[in-house]
């Protein structure tokens, strides 16, 4: 397997709210990616964005945290 | 062939409607089951029908918008899932039977139904709201239009009487999604039913509901999700709530791709269209010989105009006007039971013709001198 290294994920209350993510991100160019919920954040959707902890803490500020269901730093 | 039987299903869509289905099927996976390229495809297409719909429905969010495979589907949810034994509705003789089967079904359990008439124009008698109200009311289910006489309800009064009362405003939008503006936020609907494949312009098999934030319909159905994999119970969140099982993802494709054209275009422009050729028609058939119409041409009303020959069968006018002259109309009860008891068409039945922007008025004027030469063969 591919080496580890920490990322923030972001969990979702619904696949809906999943896809208007990602469809803000893309508009406003935030990195990061869709992928599968991992196992350490027991609630939300099947899906999670993942960003770097470097692009998390460049653009929180901007991010209203009623979009999201949770955030946690998980080792991927 | 000149297609008339625009209130059946739409026949001519917009070029993109069968592409964006193609192409969904041919690369979209499960959405939500998962996040590798092909799932989160379909999950966007999903996503981008959701939100088209929630544009032109004026929707607060695009999670008010749940699919389903037809608006009996999304009646049968919304009728099931929100009415009790104990409550009472009010609805109306217009109804189809995709209203007027769920309410029954219900009232062998012990709801109570009442229905608000028409006069001989087939227009709703509106000052029966009042009077029909009881202290168990909990619901009112109508139609935007009825499927036989194309007369509109007045959705701005009867949402004013329901939120008058604190009644749930359900409406049947088969007939008028995609063909005139409805504004569910503004007006005050609760639920808003519709089939994809009439003025939506998408394919059969498909449809939803908008349900106001909120408000909980328990669904018809329960099963996968894709989410809460361990949870006993279905998830509660909406849309997920009224979507079990896995999507009609080409269908949905196809119905989204008919919503953008629809947008891009303009509901008024393609309402005004469609409205103007079922006038033209109606101006051109209305003085033959033995013509019957039925319905009121004073006010707002959706393209179809539906008439009667004499005395004719209406399966025998249908059917010569298709076999003499290749015009498609839809003869018959329309699966409106009530509609016809009320203006005495029970046996005769009635012969339809409903227009869409994409007929002409060479076709109207055409189906009109059809109608006018089966007259003079009476």
């Amino acid at each position: 397997m591919r080496a580890k290294r920490p990322y923030i994920v972001l969990s979702f209350r619904a696949t809906v709210d999943a896809m208007a993510w990602e469809k803000r991100c893309i508009a406003e160019q935030i990195p990061g990616r869709l992928i599968p919920l991992p196992r350490e954040l027991s609630a939300g959707c099947g899906l999670a964005w993942r960003m770097l902890p470097e692009d998390w803490e460049c653009w929180r500020e901007r991010f209203d945290p009623a979009e999201y269901a949770a955030a946690a730093q998980v080792e991927q | 062939m000149i297609y008339l039987d625009n209130a059946a299903t739409t026949l001519q869509k917009p070029p993109v409607v069968g592409e964006a289905m193609l192409e969904a099927l041919q690369t979209a996976g499960n959405p939500g089951r998962g996040a590798h390229e092909p799932t989160l495809h379909a999950a966007r297409l999903v996503y981008d029908a959701r939100a088209g719909l929630a544009e032109l429905f004026g929707a607060e969010s695009p999670a008010c918008i749940a699919f389903a495979s037809n608006a009996t589907q999304a009646l049968n949810t919304a009728i099931g899932g929100l009415i009790g034994p104990a409550d009472h509705v009010i609805t109306t003789v217009c109804e189809h039977n995709s209203v007027l089967r769920p309410l029954y079904r219900l009232r062998e359990q012990g709801t109570q139904l009442s229905f608000v008439g028409v006069d001989d124009r087939a227009v709703l008698r509106y000052e029966q709201f009042e009077e029909l109200l009881r202290p168990n009311t909990k619901a009112v289910v109508v139609t935007g239009a009825s499927n036989v006489t194309g007369n509109t309800t007045d959705l701005a009064f009867v949402a004013q009487f329901a939120k008058k009362h604190g009644l749930l405003l359900i409406v049947d939008a088969a007939q008028t999604a995609g063909a005139c503006p409805i504004p569910v936020q503004k007006l005050g609907i609760d639920v808003l039913c519709f089939t994809g494949h009439k003025g939506l312009l998408g394919p059969q098999g498909t449809g939803g509901l908008y349900v106001r934030p909120g408000l909980r319909a328990a669904p018809l159905v329960v099963g996968g999700s894709g989410v809460h994999s361990f949870d006993e119970r279905h998830p509660a969140e909406m849309p997920t709530a009224l979507e079990a099982g896995t999507l009609n993802v080409p269908g949905i494709a196809g119905l989204g791709a008919g919503v953008r054209w629809i947008l891009e275009q303009g509901v008024e422009t393609l309402q005004a269209k469609e409205t103007a050729l079922a006038r033209l028609f109606y101006e051109a058939v209305r003085e033959i010989p033995g013509v019957v119409v039925y319905g009121s041409f004073a006010e707002p009303r959706a393209p179809i105009v539906s008439l009667n020959l004499a005395g004719e069968d209406s399966a025998r006018v249908a059917d010569a006007l298709w076999e003499e002259f290749g015009i498609c109309v839809r003869a018959g009860a329309h699966c409106a039971p009530l509609m016809h008891k009320a203006l005495g068409t029970v046996e005769q039945g009635m012969v339809r013709f409903s227009f869409s922007h994409q007929n002409t008025e060479a076709e109207a004027l055409a189906a009109a001198q059809a109608l006018r030469a089966l007259a003079l063969e009476e």
